[in-house]
């Protein structure tokens, strides 16, 4: 990998010819005041290359549903509202201020004059309106329309029970002004605001090159902090900043590199060999290295680092196969899991034992401990008593179920350990079945298994997003479980403005959620990154700050900077 | 011989098609399919996604519909790929698979075949044992176990060259040293058996007799027969290391052809796996094609007249 990658030598794949062409061109470009850039307003320097895991799927903001692609929409986009890069806090965007009606269901947008799409086109608010019934429109057929689902009549219209588009609720009241009426107050709306599914999308692009085309580099507009400069397929994505973004002088970087590294060592071979400022991947073999050396020198700066992460790792229960389906099974299964054990000999990236379903303090909720750490003498009693009680004493009798999981990092090691566990607590043997990806998501979507590996990673920093996964109609739920008055708090909490009566109604639904466990929660996720000490982050006022990272997978590029 | 040519080539496309048929049932009776994700897709938006690539026609429809594009040389699109179509990923990455792959075969027919003479000349000798006992090394070593070393020892430690990435010309050594390491010393057996076969013929004896130098015997007499085992080994080699190495490019990050053989099937992008498995398929049966003239023109036993 090079850093100066405006180098020829980089175009030698193609053809002589090509390579030839590209001199000559480059050197008029150098040379002909036409083509001159302005000097910029503040200076940039270079660019931050980032180990990105995987080719993305594609980069259409309305589409995209995986994280590598989610790492380069995030710096090119930017919806009404845009987010803290740290405490995710709801900022202005493209929106400069808005407006909340007295009864919460009417948002209105004032957006700012300077905003303008990467080609100097005006940004206006019916960018956004065309944007969101586009996403939500069925020709599309996005993956992620439901992020929409908040405004009034969304669901109707994806899914084609509504047809008018007239009848969403989103309404241009002039050029620079957006009215959006809820379905029902959303506490969370704003965070919404700045998720990509909500991103404008360039309409007099998209029009002139439609499916997927627009998003080629030849072709692609965008309106956030950085533009699209060189998509080649499975070597690197290029952005650079993009001179039309209203706070272009925030920017302090010339751009960044995305490489596609699938391969965990080589990606820590790159980070080491410093062709890499960041990189998420981090063999966890390589853990008890790195935190060794933080231990011998504890006051210089390293680049491992450990962030929570908005996720919890779980197992889901089938509970409509016997024996899971009786409450005191469940619960002797979930109190015999050493959470702690898993976490420091297993994951050892500093995860945190799960102690409920949500993790603790998101968005300031956090559901009183209850769930065993480790396992003693105390838990297993209880354990046994529940499952004696369901008839199998020491576990006799009881049928061998299967521990389904997939591919990939620890998942075999918890399982493995799980399974000794419950041997040696209760008595009682569970097979494993492993499977590959695809196999394995057919398995648990027709539900075709007893116990599954799961994971979920919150859509947005509100407890929102890990309850109503369990409702009874929650298309994640595939437990077969449900509860009415776990569904009426959840709608209760849903219709309920005030923080804490909402929360309150969140406490209670896990409480229930937790009593009657569908589910095993097990640890909570941490982001484990490598980290250039050259890599610096700016706060609000321009400030630099050591690197930090928030709680979701979103990086905020335009808060970055290099330094020597 | 033009005649036989066209003759292979024309009974290239019954052997395509019945590949092509085989491929396109497969790979849909595996469970699961391009859309299934860890989260939940609502019933309508998986209607309309199916709608968008024709997956909600009966099997034998989407059969004779892909055949349809097939004729007119279109892969169709990719189903993970969003902007992209199968013609355009293979048109994109094969030249890098190529080139690494092409690179990679040169060094194995350089090393190889010399190495194999070299042993060949002194049966039973050190001069035969320490090649072959680094031809033995060279098979039985895999390329995930070459290639990390070689990166340690150039990249990470002497910084000759850059750990992984498709970005300067010299990036292509490391991955073609690795990828033809094993093939090097599949030729080298090859080439050796192939020579000290011939050795024993009555041809090469009488040579000796009229008092031809030992190295005149070797290249002029021996080198040509003693070549075909490794030829007729060329075809499906070169075919493979063409195509690219599922492992070699993702050690070594290369946007080559071989990681999409593995991830499209992963994916169950099926047009991507379609196109992969037709595009080897093309190759195989052509590089198999050139082996056949190749051995026409090395033994004069063999004639297509």
């Amino acid at each position: 990998m090079v850093l100066e990658s405006e180098k020829l030598s980089k175009e030698w794949s193609t053809s002589l010819k090509k390579a030839l062409y590209l001199a000559i061109t480059s050197g008029i470009f150098a040379w002909s005041p036409l083509f001159a850039k302005n000097a910029p307003a503040s200076p940039k320097s270079g660019f931050i290359l980032i180990g990105n895991g995987a080719e993305p799927k594609g980069l259409d903001s309305a589409l995209i549903n995986d994280v590598p692609a989610s790492h380069i929409v995030d710096n090119l986009g930017e919806g009404l509202t845009t987010r803290d890069p740290i405490t995710l806090q709801p900022r202005p965007g493209v929106a400069e201020s808005w407006t909340l009606s007295a009864d919460q269901k009417t948002y209105t947008f004032v957006l700012r004059k300077s905003a303008r799409w990467s080609d100097g086109t005006a940004l206006t608010a019916e960018d956004f309106r065309w944007s969101w019934i586009r996403a939500l429109s069925h020709q599309l057929a996005s993956p992620y329309a439901y992020q929409l689902y908040a405004i009034k009549n969304a669901e109707g219209f994806n899914t084609q029970k509504i047809k008018a588009e007239a009848q969403v609720g989103i309404k241009v009241l002039d050029s620079h002004t957006l009215q959006v009426e809820l379905e029902r107050p959303t506490a969370y709306f704003l965070y919404l605001t700045s998720f990509h599914t909500l991103y404008p999308t360039p309409r007099h692009v998209i029009e002139k090159y439609p499916d997927q085309e627009w998003t080629r580099a030849e072709h692609m507009v965008s309106n956030g902090a950085f533009k699209l400069e060189e998509w080649k397929l499975n070597q690197h994505i290029k952005i650079i900043a993009n001179d039309k973004y209203w706070d272009y002088d925030r920017v302090k970087i010339e751009g960044a590199y995305f490489y596609p590294i699938e391969n965990a060592d080589t990606e820590a071979r790159n980070f080491e060999s410093g062709a890499l400022h960041m990189t998420e991947t981090v063999p966890s073999m390589k853990i008890p290295m790195h935190k060794k050396e933080i231990a011998k020198s504890p006051t210089a700066y390293h680049s491992f680092k450990i962030t929570p992460y908005l996720g919890t790792y779980f197992y889901r229960l089938n509970t409509k196969k016997p024996p899971l389906n009786d409450i005191r099974v469940r619960r002797a299964l979930s109190l015999t899991i050493d959470r702690k054990l898993i976490v420091e000999h297993i994951t050892k990236g500093g995860q945190l034992p799960s102690r409920s379903f949500t993790p603790p303090n998101t968005a300031g909720y956090t559901y009183p401990p209850t769930l065993p750490e480790s396992v003693t003498e105390v838990e297993i009693n209880e354990a046994r008593t529940l499952l004696a009680q369901a008839g199998f004493p020491n576990g006799k009798g009881f049928p061998k179920l299967d521990l389904l999981y997939n591919n990939g990092e620890d998942h075999k090691k918890i399982c493995v350990a799980i399974q000794q566990m419950w041997k040696k607590n209760l008595g009682i043997d569970v097979g494993l079945l492993n499977q590959e990806w695809k196999v394995f998501l057919n398995s648990v979507h027709t539900g075709d298994y007893a116990i599954s590996r799961a994971g979920w990673i919150g859509d947005y920093p509100d407890p929102n997003t890990f309850l109503d996964l369990w409702m009874q109609n929650g298309g994640n739920n595939e437990t077969f479980w449900s509860n009415p008055e776990y569904d009426r708090l959840i709608d209760l909490a849903a219709a309920t403005v005030d923080t804490p009566a909402r929360y309150a109604h969140f406490q209670k639904a896990e409480e229930i959620l937790l009593q009657e466990t569908p589910i095993l929660p097990i640890y909570t996720y941490t982001k484990v990154s490598m980290i250039s000490p050259k890599l610096k982050m700016l706060d609000h006022a321009g400030k630099q700050i050591e690197w930090t990272s928030n709680i979701t997978q979103q990086i905020f590029l335009s808060y970055y900077m290099l330094t020597k | 011989m033009l005649l036989y040519i066209c003759k292979r080539i024309l009974g290239m496309i019954p052997v395509l098609w019945v590949i092509v048929t085989l491929t396109f049932f497969l790979i849909r009776l595996a469970p699961g399919g391009p859309f299934d994700q860890e989260k939940h897709i609502p019933p309508e938006i998986l209607e309309n996604l199916e709608a968008k690539y024709h997956m909600n026609e009966p099997l034998y429809m989407q059969y004779v519909h892909y055949l349809g594009m097939l004729a007119r040389g279109d892969l169709g699109p990719s189903f993970r790929y969003e902007n992209r179509t199968v013609n355009e990923i293979i048109f994109e990455t094969f030249p890098v698979s190529a080139q690494v792959g092409g690179l990679g075969l040169l060094y194995a027919l350089v090393i190889g075949v010399c190495a194999g003479l070299f042993a060949a000349s002194r049966p039973n000798t050190f001069r035969d044992y320490i090649p072959m006992f680094f031809s033995l090394i060279g098979t039985c070593l895999p390329s995930f176990v070459i290639g990390p070393l070689l990166m340690l020892l150039f990249a990470v430690k002497l910084q000759w060259v850059s750990v992984s990435g498709w970005e300067k010309p010299t990036d292509v050594i490391l991955p073609a040293i690795t990828l033809g390491t094993m093939y090097a010393a599949y030729f080298a057996r090859l080439t050796r058996g192939g020579i000290l076969d011939l050795i024993r013929q009555d041809f090469i004896r009488t040579a000796h007799a009229k008092g031809v130098r030992g190295w005149v015997i070797m290249l002029r007499h021996t080198l040509k027969g003693g070549l075909l085992p490794s030829v007729s080994f060329l075809g499906p080699a070169a075919a493979a290391m063409l195509t690219g190495s599922l492992v070699v490019e993702t050690i070594f990050n290369i946007p080559g052809l071989g990681r999409f053989f593995v991830q499209s099937a992963l994916n169950r992008d099926y047009t991507l796996v379609m196109g992969c498995v037709l595009f080897v398929a093309v190759l195989i049966v052509l590089m198999n094609l050139l082996v056949d003239i190749a051995y026409a023109l090395l033994d004069p036993r063999v004639s297509y007249e």
